[in-house]
């Protein structure tokens, strides 16, 4: 079955999915990577965004990723809120390691009943002319569903990268992740730098939301599948590289459509997962990680 | 003498008294009991993966239990339904259904919605003897043969056979007839039984398999496995996929540029106005399993009223707005143990499963009949073929034409478009 047109076709196909991985995994390595914050409920903010793109897509016939922007702000808002608690109730007291993870999960679930009080439980989707469609280059076929979502992953990555590498904020975010009392001694506020880190985060999962349901239908719950992907790759990149979180997606991407295309389909995670342990075998810190 | 004499007054005050309140209770238990509800108990998919069928589900059968307590109730008494969310989880079943009937102290209880989610509760009730009827479960009794089990799903005798017998006919009757299959379903309880019963078919018709893999539920991508598929050129190809999964396979394979001579079989999902709605025109061509459609042959009595006062609630419950696929069903596996319990005039958990055994009874769905293995005793599985269907407009999808019967022939309501590429042009 080993043809060099149906390789090429995975390999691209895998960088595709390496794409939304890196969108939706951003979050998270902003929030665990770089904060320290075990925020298992940013798959369901994930889903949160899905939702916006289906409310208006449904109502005004809105294309997903233009809600995705527009909500943006509204986002990082609801991180901004959820930090503050989060810091003022936990932090702030030494308790964030196992209150904290019950309190993301709080939020995960309230979230999650959230949604399925105001759109039910029935799968949504959305109407985007780019759905269904593919881009035919020679024996290269790529699905305009995945190639959106590969694009904005890509842009939102050397977006947050540019960020954080050449803005005073960015810089100061990268700092507060190395050592807050050096940044406090700076004359900056970590708190302040730490709520606007969380909003971000929280902020990109607008966007990776709208990918979502453009790529699949989502329903309240299926933010959870993700939750062990998205830190999975956050890990093999190394713990707040962003670079790394999308090297690490894309490498996860490749893998999982090469074996599902010649080894079949039901060793895919599996292969990610053991180039994962692999990996952390022999760098622990991940592939990126300081 | 007075003492003795009030002595006595006052024994004969006592078992006077005594004899009264015994009456009392004589005559008053049987009132009481009979203000006592029937409690019916079960599990249901309220939220997680299966969730917008549980809930339909749930909603159709408390149309059923409406009906009923409007009417008089069951044996004179009120129905009550304990439920709980399972979640989607098959974990959580066997806890839900032991609180059901140990703590709830339910009189029956029923399947909550799926092959995944009835499995587990299985052993629960035949070591206990209870009733169970199933709702949608595929060959969960195979191994069991338990003989008070139930399956309202119309798939006969052999189950996993029988699921994907009609898409295998319909292949080899065919001219040119096709000659090789590919098979591919998600790693779960129900794909596995409908590909077992796939490879029986194929087996039986003498195709060629040049490609059966299973892949896991949380797949986001599906077009590497669709590509694989094509390059295995194969004539037709069988999917026994949830409903994710279904839309992902359907948009991989416009993507991708499927085009097998037949295509479908076993997706669930598809059946959902939420997906045809989206889909739309992708949907032609694909030759899918079904219970129910608006197709004239399939006009059963009672069924036009009931999906009219199920899409009334539906909008409100948050559930699929056409309701066509599973509520029906649902409806009438509550019909078939109320008509059971009223004929057998009891509750004894083997007296009502006898009855049920033996006798026929009239659903909205049509006749019901079961046979040895609790699963119907003739199977009624359809074969629908998604045809002429122009843009996303719900409203098509409500009347005939558009999900038209293939097989079986005595419910048949149109011809089949083959092979698949003619129905998309």
């Amino acid at each position: 079955m080993f043809s060099v047109d149906l390789l090429i076709n995975a390999v691209v196909a895998g960088i595709l999915l390496g794409g939304f991985y890196a969108a939706v995994s951003l979050g998270i390595a902003m929030t665990f990577g770089l904060l320290e914050v075990v925020n298992i409920a940013h798959p369901v903010f994930v889903i949160a965004g899905a939702y916006a793109a289906y409310m208006m897509n449904a109502a005004v016939g809105l294309d997903p990723l233009l809600t995705g922007l527009l909500f943006t702000p509204i986002f990082y808002a609801l991180g901004v809120a959820v930090y503050r608690i989060y810091y003022a109730s936990f932090e702030r007291k030494g308790e964030q390691s196992l209150r904290g993870l019950v309190f993301f999960f709080g939020i995960l679930f309230i979230i999650e009943v959230s949604l399925v009080l105001i759109y039910g439980v029935d799968y949504r989707l959305v109407e985007a002319p780019y759905i269904g469609r593919s881009l035919l280059i020679g024996p290269l076929g790529i699905a305009f569903r995945l190639l959106v979502p590969f694009v904005v992953g890509v842009v939102l990555t050397l977006a947050l990268y540019l960020f954080l590498g050449k803005t005073f904020y960015g810089r100061a975010i990268m700092g507060v992740s190395q050592d807050a009392l050096a940044l406090r001694l700076m004359g900056a506020d970590p708190i302040q730098i730490k709520t606007i880190a969380f909003g971000l985060g929280i902020a990109t999962a607008s966007l990776a939301g709208a990918l979502l349901i453009i790529i699949a239908p989502v329903e309240p719950s299926i933010g959870r599948e993700y939750i062990g992907r998205v830190f999975a790759i956050t890990v093999l990149g190394g713990m707040g590289s962003i670079g790394g979180t999308l090297v690490a997606a894309l490498l996860l991407g490749v893998a999982e459509s090469l074996t599902s295309t010649f080894s079949g389909p039901s060793w895919a995670l599996a292969v990610s997962f053991g180039i994962l342990l692999l990996a952390l075998a022999i760098r622990p810190s991940g592939l990126f990680g300081r | 003498m007075r003492r003795q004499g009030m002595q006595r007054i006052d024994t004969r005050t006592l078992v006077g008294a005594l004899i009264a309140a015994l009456a009392v209770v004589a005559i008053w238990r049987p009132l009481v009991q009979a203000a006592q509800p029937i409690r019916i108990g079960f599990g249901m998919a309220l939220t997680g993966g299966l969730a917008a069928n549980g809930k339909a589900a749930l909603l159709a059968m408390e149309i059923w239990r409406d009906d009923v307590n409007k009417a008089g109730g069951l044996l004179g008494r009120p129905v009550e339904f304990v439920y709980y969310d399972d979640q989607s989880k098959p974990a959580t079943v066997p806890g839900i259904y032991t609180k059901l009937l140990d703590v709830d102290k339910v009189d029956f209880v029923v399947s909550g919605y799926g092959t995944n989610l009835i499995a587990p509760a299985m052993p629960i009730v035949i070591e206990r003897g209870l009733v169970f009827m199933g709702l949608f479960g595929l060959a969960n009794n195979e191994k069991f043969n338990y003989p008070y089990y139930f399956q309202i799903a119309p798939n006969g005798p052999n189950p996993s056979a029988e699921f994907s017998r009609g898409f295998f006919e319909l292949a080899a009757g065919q001219h040119p007839r096709p000659t090789t299959v590919a098979l591919v379903g998600a790693d779960a309880e129900y794909p596995h039984n409908a590909l077992a019963g796939a490879r029986e078919n194929v087996k039986k018709h003498d195709f060629k398999v040049v490609y059966d893999q299973t892949y896991p539920p949380s797949t986001v991508d599906y077009t590497p496995i669709v590509r694989a598929i094509k390059a295995a050129n194969p004539d037709i190809v069988f999917v026994a996929s949830y409903p994710p999964d279904s839309v992902g396979m359907v948009l991989a394979a416009h993507e991708v540029g499927l085009k097998p001579r037949l295509f479908g079989g076993g997706m669930v999902g598809l059946q959902f106005a939420a997906f045809q709605t989206k889909l739309g025109p992708k949907l032609n061509g694909i030759v899918n399993y079904d219970f129910w459609v608006p197709e004239p042959t399939l006009n059963f009595p009672g069924i036009n009223e009931f999906l009219q006062r199920y899409q009334g609630r539906a909008e409100k419950a948050g559930v699929d707005p056409l309701g066509h696929y599973l509520p029906p069903w649902a409806h009438a596996m509550m019909q078939v143990l109320g008509q059971a319990i009223e004929a057998a005039k009891s509750l004894d958990q083997k007296t009502v499963g006898e009855y049920i055994r033996t006798h026929e009874f009239d659903t909205i769905v049509g006749q019901v009949k079961f046979g040895p293995n609790g699963e119907w005793a003739k199977a009624r599985m359809l074969l629908v073929q998604y045809q002429n269907i122009t843009g996303t407009d719900i409203g098509q999808f409500a009347g005939p034409g558009k999900r038209v019967v293939l097989l079986p022939e005595e419910w048949r309501s149109g011809t089949a478009i083959y092979p698949y590429g003619e129905a998309l042009k």
